[in-house]
């Protein structure tokens, strides 16, 4: 009686509604589900490329995209299928994406790294580490610029860092007080890389130096995570300025779909052990099981649903068609100028005029 | 839910695998993560494991079956789940490759570069002189070409001797340039006269594994025999109407006849293999091999399904005439969409004839024999006829082939037929 | 028409077109306070403000990425790089990002940003300082590029840039700042994107070029005029769109080519026009096409080698004399 008193104190600490906490649960038992239906996928040659899959990140991207609003915008890396999802883009047109088909996201264009929605203001699926850092960073100056109250809000893996880009959008978001949330996935790995092989200083202090406030939270508790985001997307609406957090979370397949889950770099007993004390499902689940939220019957249940949505958008993105070979020419440009030639490989499809 | 169980990639460059043991039966308990069985890739064997959990309740691909990655190979699924909609790859003991045809997806490659026939190449046909090619500037040739200079007799005032304008403008006005003679292109077919297919990802697999096989062109021979009967009725009857204008018609002539017919009813064969494509004429362009006297040449009846049996005749012998006079145009002995060698006057009775690329296939005809054969249960004495027929096979099909030679047959045994 | 510097009249382009739309935006390092390295921006900031005129931190990649973002999220930048030197450190963002988002998101992004500057060598400032940098640019589908050789191109075509809906490189000539002309004073004065000018006329031979160099390219055919040479001196205007059939025109007309450049020869915009002709005007051509360019070589300091390094009207009519055979 007492356990179960103090687990519903969970949802009265973070101050979250029973009917929010089970959206939050079938969110991230759709993520889960989803990946591992791309994993599926990938492993009979339906997708093609690289894959990086969420699995074992689920709370941090319902628990920081879920507060924002349909007028706010998130950027991501490449590992954003589900971060796609959770700002609203159709789970088929995700997945046929990622199959490179007609009805995907991106036309086919894009594939797993490339995931847009302009609608959803889901501001794309970059490819290079830390260069969609200063997109957001310009996606916040564009708010700032036409004094609106949307936020801009950015995912990276704890390896952007390291890079340049990250430190030039950071103080320029300070110079300028941008609404910018800058978001680090630190799932401890950049690719089979630790951080602390490549960081002399702790991933809290990043940001330090230009005057961006810095956040260290448990990003395997979603709804620690939700409550946290619920609050800093109100102040940077007021005027905050940027923020900078540290999202710890765990990754428990390989950095890619043909990279190992662990090896040389991490090994099989610590990525069984975070599966074990760290899996965001299960953290949510005891929680609402033990509040008597949510019994193992209304769980399966969701879980089943989830596993039917991921496999309703294998089969919409199976029978979605290739994109029609004229579509290679298309949207190179946004405009075809009346003179002058724009296509130089002396194939019948160009557009230019020559 | 159900789970299928994939032929999975289990190597990045795997395209199909051999399942080598299952390590789990049909009816068993499986949970996700648990090991299936056991795959032979083109790299090492590995383990498949379950991506879903409930029994094992079919396996489709028996140990030592071949599959191509993403074939169902088996299903997991709860109990009592109905599973009959679920269909997969058969096979084991025996290894069957199961062709999953939606797999064979192949997207039109956006620029298939058909490589332009190239006619009057200038470089090729340029008279030559001073012991080699012309030196001369592109546009010093066309202009040549226009104004019917003969260009290797035009002194070039450029570097090197490189005719230039101003040398053609001056060879003009001089007025003693002599013309120049008609270049002599090889046979262009015109565009309407035939379709270019795409080769599919199966068919370039096919040829890439026969060539490596059997060196540049895979060739199989498939051999008919011919009853000739009706055919030397036929032409009896045919001769006695040409006597008039002192005219005749050989078997050969017949066959080639026939030969148009039965091409025109399978363009698979009356087809040349080109790299990416392959290339299937609705005309009928026939080469007809004929002895010189240090080698071969085969002249091309053009046209020939359009073309009746006695100007078939007429052109083969009068081609042949010049053959050995050696005569012939450059476009006269190219462009043939098939060939037919007849070696029936040396009392030949049956030989292979060697592929004439890009052409697909080519008859090896031998004589007509008295043979003893079995008509209706009695034993008749009848003119027989050997045909074999030597198929690219990047191209030709064994069916194919075996169906072109049976229309072939069916027309010389009923010779009206070849009217039709 | 008035007669203006190359600089005033790139000035009176921004100015036009900030007025025109208040999503154009000018941000780059020194723009404003310091009214531009080369004064390009002077006065802007006293017209449009902090918000509108913006300097940024030395920060290449940085401003450059967020002039991307803001292209994105609907804004036109414009984003002023201090010389395209130094657009090295950016060019991740501009290829990766900018050329490619409106492909990369079957057209959910269209990607109004002009990235402006002057390329090409100055007066000694060695190596780091003194490139030509446009083929890196048009080598990549996506990116326009743009290098106007005369005020009245600078501000008809910067004004097109603005407006057009892609990226633009837009790429001045640093010693052309003070270069004056006659310019147009309708203040909706376009150039459309993609149309060759020619600037010179003649029956013999055809310098192609293309932003600084259309001046040696003139100071050459006068030259040549008085050998009795007449040149058509063409100048692209922008390299992408490429006015194709400009380019014809004089290729059939003369049939003799010089292609001159500020660049390096290796894969440079000449390689590109000189494949073109041969696979598009092969029977027009009465001898091979030779290109004028810089010294294959990092630029020296020395001011005796610096000059042996660029291409001069000497190498012009030097390079005329050898097409024509002389």
């Amino acid at each position: 009686m007492a356990e179960k008193k103090k687990k519903k104190n969970a949802l009265i600490e973070h101050d979250i509604s029973e009917d929010l906490a089970l959206d939050l649960m079938r969110e991230m038992l759709l993520y889960r589900r989803f990946e591992e239906k791309a994993g599926e996928a990938y492993a009979i040659g339906k997708i093609g490329g690289f894959c990086h899959l969420h699995i074992g990140q689920e709370a941090a991207a319902a628990g920081s995209i879920k507060p924002l609003g349909r007028e706010d915008y998130v950027t991501s890396a490449y590992r954003e299928h589900t971060q796609a999802i959770a700002k609203g883009v159709d789970p088929n047109a995700v997945m046929a994406e990622l199959y490179g088909r007609r009805d995907g996201s991106s036309g086919g264009k894009g594939g797993s790294m490339h995931i847009f929605d302009a609608e959803c203001r889901f501001m794309g699926g970059h490819g290079i580490v830390g260069g969609q850092v200063p997109l957001a960073t310009g996606i916040a100056w564009k708010i700032k610029y036409r004094g609106e109250d949307s936020i801009s809000l950015v995912f990276m893996g704890d390896a952007a860092v390291n890079q340049g880009g990250f430190h030039e959008g950071l103080n320029m978001a300070a110079v300028w007080q941008l609404p910018c949330i800058y978001v680090v996935e630190n799932n401890e790995y950049g690719m089979g890389t630790a951080f602390d092989r490549v960081s002399k200083t702790e991933m809290s202090t990043k940001s330090s130096p230009h005057g961006v406030p810095a956040h260290v939270v448990d990003g395997q508790d979603v709804l620690a995570t939700y409550a946290f985001f619920r609050e800093l997307t109100a102040q940077v609406r007021e005027g905050a300025g940027p923020q900078y957090v540290d999202l710890q979370t765990y990754r428990f397949h390989g950095h890619s779909m043909s990279d190992p889950v662990s090896g040389t770099y991490r090994s099989v007993e610590e990525v069984e052990q975070a599966k074990d004390e760290r899996d965001p499902i299960a953290i949510l689940g005891d929680t609402l099981k033990g509040a008597g939220v949510l019994s193992q019957e209304e769980f399966e249940q969701m879980d089943a649903e989830a596993r039917q949505i991921a496999s309703d958008a294998a089969d919409f993105a199976d029978a979605s068609p290739l994109p029609d070979a004229d579509a290679l020419y298309k949207n190179v440009w946004a405009e075809i100028n009346p003179n002058g030639r724009l296509f130089f490989d002396g194939r019948p499809e160009q557009g230019g005029a020559s | 839910m159900a789970t299928k169980v994939h032929m999975e990639a289990l190597s990045p460059t795997m395209e199909e695998g051999q399942l080598v043991q299952w390590l789990k039966n049909e009816g068993d308990t499986v949970a996700t993560g648990d090991v299936l069985a056991e795959v032979e890739t083109d790299k090492a064997t590995m383990e498949l494991v379950a991506r879903g959990e409930g029994i094992l309740r079919k396996i489709f691909l028996g140990a030592g079956g071949t599959a191509e990655v993403g074939a169902v190979i088996g299903v997991i699924a709860a109990e009592d789940e109905d599973i009959s909609e679920i269909s997969g790859v058969s096979g084991g003991g025996a290894p069957a490759v199961a062709i999953v045809e939606e797999e064979v997806v192949s997207t039109p490659d956006p620029d298939p570069v058909v490589e332009e026939p190239t006619s009057g190449n200038t470089e090729l046909a340029s008279p030559v002189s001073r012991g080699g090619r012309v030196k001369a500037s592109p546009l010093a040739r066309r202009l040549a070409e226009q104004a019917g200079v003969d260009i290797s007799q035009v002194p070039g005032s450029g570097p090197g001797g490189r005719v230039v304008k101003r040398d053609i403008e001056a060879a003009k006005a001089s007025g003693d340039a002599t013309p120049a003679p008609p270049a002599a292109p090889s046979w262009t077919p015109d565009e309407a006269e035939y379709e270019d297919v795409q080769t599919s990802q199966m068919r370039k697999t096919i040829a890439k594994r026969l060539i490596t096989s059997i060196g540049p062109v895979p060739t199989f021979y498939l051999t008919v025999d011919v009853d000739m009967l009706r055919v030397m009725e036929a032409r009896k009857s045919m001769n006695s109407m040409l006597k008039a204008e002192g005219a005749k018609v050989s078997v050969n002539d017949i066959v080639l006849k026939a030969v148009a017919g039965a091409l025109r009813q399978h363009p698979n064969c009356n087809a040349q293999w080109h790299d990416g494509f392959i290339r299937r004429f609705k005309a009928v362009h026939i080469g007809v091999a004929v002895a010189v006297e240090d080698g071969l040449i085969t002249p091309v009846v053009r046209h020939a399904h359009l073309k009746g049996i006695s100007q078939i005749g007429a052109e083969v012998k009068e081609l042949a005439g010049r053959a050995r006079e050696k005569k012939l145009k450059p476009e006269e002995y190219t462009g043939a969409t098939f060939s037919v060698s007849n070696l029936g006057m040396f009392g030949i009775h049956e030989f292979t004839a060697i592929i004439n690329p890009p052409e697909a296939g080519i008859l090896a005809v031998g004589g007509i024999e008295e043979t003893p054969v079995a008509v209706d249960g009695e034993v008749l004495v009848r003119p027989r006829m050997r045909i074999t027929m030597s198929c690219d096979h990047r191209v030709i099909d064994g069916a194919q082939g075996s169906r072109f030679l049976q229309t072939l047959k069916g027309m010389l045994e009923e010779p009206t037929a070849i009217l039709l | 028409m008035a007669v203006m510097t190359y600089r005033e009249a790139l000035n009176a382009a921004l100015s036009e077109e900030m007025e025109r739309d208040p999503d154009v935006f000018l941000m780059g390092e020194e723009v404003a306070e310091y009214d531009g390295a080369y004064k390009v921006s002077k006065g802007l900031l006293d017209i449009f403000g902090s918000q509108r005129v913006v300097d940024s931190p030395i920060s290449e990649l940085g401003f450059t990425g967020l002039g991307v973002g803001a292209a994105m999220a609907g804004l036109r930048p414009v984003i002023e790089f201090m010389t395209f030197n130094f657009a090295f450190l950016a060019i991740d963002q501009v290829i990766n990002s900018a050329a490619k988002m409106h492909y990369m998101s079957e057209g959910q992004f269209p990607m109004p940003i002009v990235f402006r500057g002057p390329t090409g060598a100055a007066l000694q400032l060695s190596a780091q300082h003194s490139q030509a940098c446009e083929t890196y640019y048009s080598h990549a589908p996506g990116c326009k590029v743009v290098t106007p050789g005369t005020p009245a191109d600078a501000k008809g075509l910067l004004k097109a840039a603005i407006r057009d809906n892609d990226p633009v490189a837009f790429m001045e000539g640093e010693l052309l700042y003070n270069f004056k002309g006659e310019v147009p004073d309708d203040d909706d004065f376009v150039i459309p994107l993609g149309v060759a000018d020619l600037k010179h006329e003649g029956e013999d031979v055809s310098i192609i070029t293309h932003g600084k160099m259309i001046h040696v390219a003139l100071q050459a055919a006068q030259k040549l005029d008085k050998d009795g040479i007449q040149a058509d001196v063409l100048d692209l205007r922008t390299i992408r769109p490429l006015d194709m059939s400009a380019i014809l025109e004089t290729v059939r007309k003369t049939n003799r080519i010089v292609y001159l450049e500020e660049g390096w020869p290796y894969a440079g915009t000449g390689a590109q026009i000189v494949t073109m002709i041969q696979e598009e005007a092969f029977d027009h051509l009465d001898a091979p096409i030779i290109r004028v360019t810089q010294a294959d070589i990092p630029m020296p300091y020395a001011k005796n080698l610096e000059i042996l390094a660029k291409p001069s009207a000497d190498h012009v009519v030097k390079a005329v004399n050898k097409v024509l055979y002389r």
